[in-house]
């Protein structure tokens, strides 16, 4: 929750990005360019898709940034664009470092509750170092 | 010692964030740490070099809560709202607020927790405001369904390695 003091991303923009990455054919079609840049028809062949619908999944990944066209004027190949793909995965990943380490504090918090507990079930142990 | 579950973090929808962690102690143990301002100061620290300065929170549906922290530095970060939903030991929903917002509007985060075998599972969801998120919240249920884990995300950018993504 508390993310402050880091960069701030495009709202917008990270949301295109997220909203892009909701489609499993969009997620295939991103991972197959990432081996490569690929045509339309190229893409549309392995999802036995028409290419209108497979141009229309590329149209939402263009608009997120996420995918961009080469320059062979006859093929124009689209290829995959990193960076959003990077601030998407930089954003999650930042939440989750906070988190790992706001949790592994409270596992610590959690140990300490737990031990109170049983010296509560057992109370005896006068002179107990804590 | 603890055993501790791995983090996991997944968007389910465009608005969501939901973190899932396990813990090794019992339901009402993880629920204490989560609701008593005492030991919430001891471990909801955030990043490296932010301390937790002030932890008010009024237990009860429509009570408030406020957080700050400080930062070597001296910056000052706070945020706070109000309790929506609190059924002990289960579950907790409120709404979020920062002073200085780094995301348009409110967030409503909600933590449910669950036992097994003295083990519990804390599900975090954080949903952030926007028209599409109210419009979520008013279908309920009507969502995707699709998960993008974290991982499959990182799957996909290992497959797209290029000095640009390289992270490390």
């Amino acid at each position: 929750m508390q993310l402050k003091g880091y960069e701030r991303l495009a709202p917008e923009r990270l949301d295109a990005v997220f909203a892009a990455l909701a489609d499993p054919t969009r997620r295939a079609i991103l991972s197959r360019l990432a081996t490569g840049e690929a045509s339309v028809s190229e893409l549309a062949e392995p999802f036995e898709m028409s290419q209108p619908a497979i141009s229309k999944h590329l149209k939402v990944l263009e608009r997120a940034g996420l995918v961009s066209r080469g320059i062979d004027a006859q093929r124009r190949p689209r290829r995959l664009e990193p960076k959003p793909l990077a601030e998407a995965t930089q954003w999650l990943e930042r939440y989750r470092e906070v988190w790992e380490a706001n949790f592994r504090r409270l596992d610590s918090v959690l140990e300490d509750l737990k031990a109170r507990e049983k010296e509560r079930a057992h109370p005896k142990r006068q002179g107990h170092p804590r | 010692m603890t055993n501790p579950g791995s983090l996991i973090v997944s968007t389910p929808s465009d608005r969501e964030i939901v973190m899932t962690r396990g813990f090794d102690a019992p339901r009402t143990l993880v629920w204490e740490a989560l609701t008593t301002p005492a030991l919430l100061r001891r471990w909801l620290g955030g990043m490296p070099g932010w301390t937790m300065t002030k932890c008010e929170m009024d237990l009860r549906v429509g009570g408030a809560y406020r957080y700050e922290w400080r930062k070597d530095d001296g910056t000052v970060m706070g945020m706070g709202g109000l309790l929506r939903e609190v059924v002990a030991p289960e579950r907790m929903t409120a709404t979020e607020r920062f002073d200085e917002p780094w995301y348009p509007g409110e967030a409503l985060v909600s933590q449910v927790l669950t036992e097994k075998g003295g083990r519990t599972t804390i599900t975090m969801t954080l949903r952030y405001e926007s028209k599409e998120a109210r419009d979520m919240v008013v279908k309920s249920g009507a969502t995707s369904g699709m998960e993008m884990g974290y991982a499959r995300l990182d799957e996909l950018l290992a497959a797209g390695r290029t000095p640009a993504v390289e992270r490390r």
